[in-house]
C-alpha cells in the first residue's frame, strides 16, 4: 500500500530488504493458495521449506544458533508480510520462532540450543507451545498440568493443553506444567517434549470458522516419561512463559497492521473500479470516510509497533507497552477487516477476496495471547497502580 | 569460475507512468525500483553455475548514481561476492557510452563469462551486452534461454519466433539471459545480513560523450473509448458496413 507518511524513510536499507524479499515470497507463493486453503481448513505445509530457506523462522535470534540474527524492527516487519498472506501463516512463524525457538533460546542449556534451534530455524524440527488450559485460559496461573520429579531424575508429566497452534504437525512441544506437587505458580517449569514420547496425544480441534488454514490442537499428557534433561533449566515460575508470551505479542502487534494493510488495499483498489449509479464507489462520500479510518487507523498502528521495535532493540521495552500495542493494533485490524468486508458489498463474503478471511482470522488474533479485555485491565493496572484481576 | 554480471536499476514496470517536467524522464515520485527481471535472471544463472561447478567468484557491476547500490547489495545478498558501482550522475542514453565505460571496468578482470540481461525491461534498448562484447572482441550469444559450460566452452539455446537455434562458443564470451533461465531467488535473511559484509567499490565511470541524446518522452496516445453499433442479427449489416467504411478492414 501507499506509503502515506513516508515511514520507509526511517527504516534501514537492510529492514526494507527484509520487508521486500518476504513480501515477495508472500505474493508469488502464498496469495496464490490461501484462499484455498481456508476454505479447505488445510494449513499449507508446503510452504514450510521456502519460509525456511528464506529464514524467517527465529529470525531476531543469533547467527550463531542457525538464526538470521535480525533486528526487532526487520522482525516485525516479516509479521507484517506473513500475516498480510493470513494469520495463519503468521501464527505457525510465531510459534515456532517466538514460542519455541525463544524459551529453548532463553531458558535452555546450551546443547538443548545447539541441538534444536538449527534444525528448528530450518524447518526441520516444528514446534507448539502448550500453556493454555481447558480451564485456566486467561488466568494460566491456575493451570493443572503437573511434572513430577523421579528418584532417577526423570520426570512424569499429566495434564491437558488447548488452543495449540501447530500442535498436530509439531515434533517438538514447549509444555508448561506445575511441579512436584505444588499449587504455586512459582513451581511453573517449561519442558522440552518429543511428540512421539508415549503417552502424549494431539488431536486436531474441529469446528474452527477463523483461522481455518492454521492448525489448532488439542494435546493430552498421560504418564509421559520425559528424561531428565527435557527440563528447560532457566525457567522457573509463570514468568517465563510470559516472557514467551511478551515476544509473540509483540509479533502480533506487527502481523495484524499486515492483514489491515491487505484489507485496506483490497478495499481500495474495489473503490475505483467498482461503478455505481454512474461512478467508481470510492467517489462517494461514505466509502471515503471508510478509507480514510482506516488508513489513518494502519498508519497510527505502524507507527506504534515501529516505536515498539525501537524500544526493543534498546532493550528498554516494558510488557506494558507490548500489550498497549497488542491491544490497540489487533483492535484496529479487526475494524479495518470489517469495513473493508463492507465496502466490497456482496463480494466481500466470497473467499476469492482476502477481507471477509482476514475479518474471520482477526476474531482469534484480538481474542489469544491474552486477550483485548485482558490487556485493557494490563493497562489499567499499568497506570492506577490497582489491580482488577482479583 | 569467475563471472561478472552487469545489472540496471528499472523502475517497477507495473506502475501507471507519468512524464517528468522535464519531458525526457518519467516522474520519479513514489515509484518502486528494482534491478531488471532478466538481469535477475542472469545474477542467478551465475550464482546456480559457480555453486555447482565449484569454487568461482560472482562479480555484479552496475552503473549510475548510489542509488544503484540497492540493487547491487540485493544482488550481494542473493548470494554475488562483491560488487562494483561505476558511478555516474544519470545512466547515459547512448548505450555505446554505457558499453565502453562497463568495457573499461570488465577489461582486465579475467572473467570467464559476462553476463547481461536480454535487454533493461525500462528502455528496451538490448544493445550493451554486444556491444561489451565488441569492444572486448568476445564472442555474443544473446537472449539465451539454457546454457550449459564444459571445458572452456558454452553451449546456449536461443529461443526464436517458431524456431531455436543452438550456438556454442569459446569462453571467454558474453551472454545475455532471456527468460527461461532460472528466476532470481529470494534473498533470505540471513544473505541480507551478510551483504552488508561483503565490498562494494564504488569508481567513477568513465563516460564518454553522447552522440545519442533522448529528446523527448511521451506517453501512447489514450485509446478511444469503443462504440456499440447495436444489438444481436440486426446489428450485423450496420457492423459490416462500418467495418468495410469506416475501419476499412475488410
Amino acid at each position: 500500500m501507499q506509503d502515506f507518511f513516508d515511514i520507509d524513510s526511517v527504516l534501514s536499507e537492510e529492514e526494507r530488504a527484509v520487508r521486500d524479499s518476504v513480501r515477495q515470497f508472500v505474493d508469488e507463493r502464498i496469495l496464490p493458495i490461501i484462499g484455498d486453503c481456508y476454505v479447505e481448513g488445510r494449513f499449507p505445509k508446503e510452504i514450510i521449506p521456502g519460509l525456511a530457506e528464506l529464514g524467517v523462522f527465529g529470525a531476531n535470534l543469533p547467527e550463531e544458533y542457525g538464526c538470521a540474527g535480525l533486528n526487532n524492527v526487520a522482525y516485525g516487519l516479516i509479521m507484517q508480510e506473513l500475516e498480510r498472506g493470513d494469520s495463519g501463516i503468521r501464527s505457525f512463524a510465531s510459534v515456532q520462532g517466538a514460542l519455541v525457538m525463544y524459551p529453548i533460546f532463553a531458558f535452555g542449556s546450551e546443547e538443548q540450543k545447539k541441538h534444536y534451534l538449527p534444525k528448528m530455524a530450518a524447518g526441520e524440527i516444528i514446534g507448539c507451545f502448550g500453556l493454555t488450559e481447558p480451564d485456566f485460559g486467561s488466568n494460566p496461573s491456575g493451570m493443572s498440568s503437573m511434572a513430577n520429579e523421579q528418584p532417577d531424575g526423570s520426570w512424569i508429566l499429566n495434564g491437558a493443553k488447548m488452543w495449540i497452534t501447530n500442535g498436530s504437525q509439531a515434533k517438538v512441544a514447549i509444555v508448561w506444567a506445575k511441579t512436584n506437587g505444588e499449587k504455586s505458580d512459582k513451581s511453573i517449569r517449561g519442558f522440552i517434549v518429543p511428540t512421539n514420547t508415549p503417552g502424549f496425544t494431539a488431536k486436531d480441534q474441529k469446528g474452527k470458522l477463523s483461522l481455518r488454514a492454521s492448525d489448532t490442537s488439542e494435546l493430552v499428557f498421560q504418564e509421559v516419561r520425559l528424561p531428565k534433561d527435557a527440563i528447560l533449566p532457566k525457567s522457573g515460575g509463570i514468568k517465563s512463559p510470559l516472557m514467551c508470551l511478551t515476544q509473540a505479542r509483540y509479533g502480533i502487534s506487527w502481523g495484524v497492521i499486515g492483514a489491515a494493510m491487505a484489507c485496506y488495499e483490497e478495499a481500495l483498489a474495489y473503490s475505483t473500479t467498482r461503478v455505481m449509479f454512474g461512478k467508481a464507489i470510492g467517489g462517494f462520500q461514505l466509502q471515503q470516510q471508510r478509507l480514510a479510518v482506516m488508513l489513518t487507523e494502519i498508519v497510527k498502528a505502524q507507527l506504534v509497533s515501529l516505536h515498539l521495535g525501537r524500544l526493543k532493540d534498546a532493550g528498554t521495552f516494558t510488557p506494558q507497552q507490548v500489550s498497549f500495542a497488542k491491544r490497540n493494533n489487533c483492535d484496529i485490524a479487526t475494524d479495518v477487516a470489517r469495513e473493508a468486508r463492507r465496502l466490497l458489498g456482496a463480494n466481500g463474503i466470497l473467499a476469492e477476496y482476502a477481507s471477509m478471511r482476514h475479518m474471520a482470522n482477526l476474531e482469534s488474533v484480538y481474542t489469544y495471547e491474552g486477550t483485548h479485555d485482558i490487556h485493557t485491565l494490563i493497562l489499567g493496572q499499568a497506570v492506577t497502580g490497582l489491580s482488577a484481576f482479583n | 569460475m569467475k563471472i561478472a554480471v552487469c545489472i540496471k536499476r528499472v523502475p517497477d514496470m507495473e506502475t501507471r507512468f507519468k512524464i517528468a517536467a522535464s519531458g525526457t524522464a518519467v516522474d520519479e515520485a513514489g515509484l518502486k525500483y528494482d534491478m531488471s527481471d532478466f538481469d535477475g535472471y542472469a545474477v542467478e544463472t551465475a550464482l546456480q553455475l559457480n555453486e555447482k561447478q565449484g569454487p568461482g567468484e560472482t562479480v555484479v557491476i552496475s552503473l549510475g548514481p548510489d542509488v544503484v547500490q540497492e540493487q547491487l547489495r540485493k544482488a550481494l545478498s542473493m548470494g554475488a561476492d562483491r560488487a562494483v558501482q561505476l558511478k555516474a550522475e544519470r545512466v547515459p542514453t547512448d548505450g555505446l557510452v554505457i558499453a565502453r565505460a562497463l568495457a573499461a571496468e570488465l577489461k582486465g578482470g579475467a572473467y570467464d563469462l559476462i553476463f547481461f540481461g536480454r535487454q533493461a525491461v525500462d528502455s528496451a534498448n538490448a544493445t550493451v551486452g554486444p556491444m561489451v562484447a565488441e569492444l572486448l572482441g568476445l564472442p555474443c550469444a544473446t537472449a539465451v534461454s539454457t546454457l550449459d559450460i564444459a571445458n572452456g566452452r558454452g553451449t546456449a539455446r536461443r529461443d526464436l519466433e517458431g524456431a531455436a537455434e543452438i550456438v556454442e562458443f569459446a569462453l571467454p564470451a558474453v551472454v545475455t539471459i532471456d527468460e527461461g533461465m532460472p528466476r532470481a531467488r529470494y534473498p533470505s535473511l540471513k544473505g541480507i545480513m551478510a551483504a552488508k559484509k561483503k565490498p562494494l567499490e564504488v569508481k567513477p565511470a568513465q563516460l564518454g560523450e553522447e552522440r545519442l541524446t533522448l529528446e523527448k518522452m511521451e506517453l501512447p496516445p489514450e485509446r478511444a473509448a469503443g462504440r456499440i453499433v447495436g444489438e444481436g442479427p440486426g446489428a450485423v449489416a450496420e457492423l459490416v458496413r462500418l467495418l468495410h467504411t469506416e475501419a476499412k478492414v475488410l
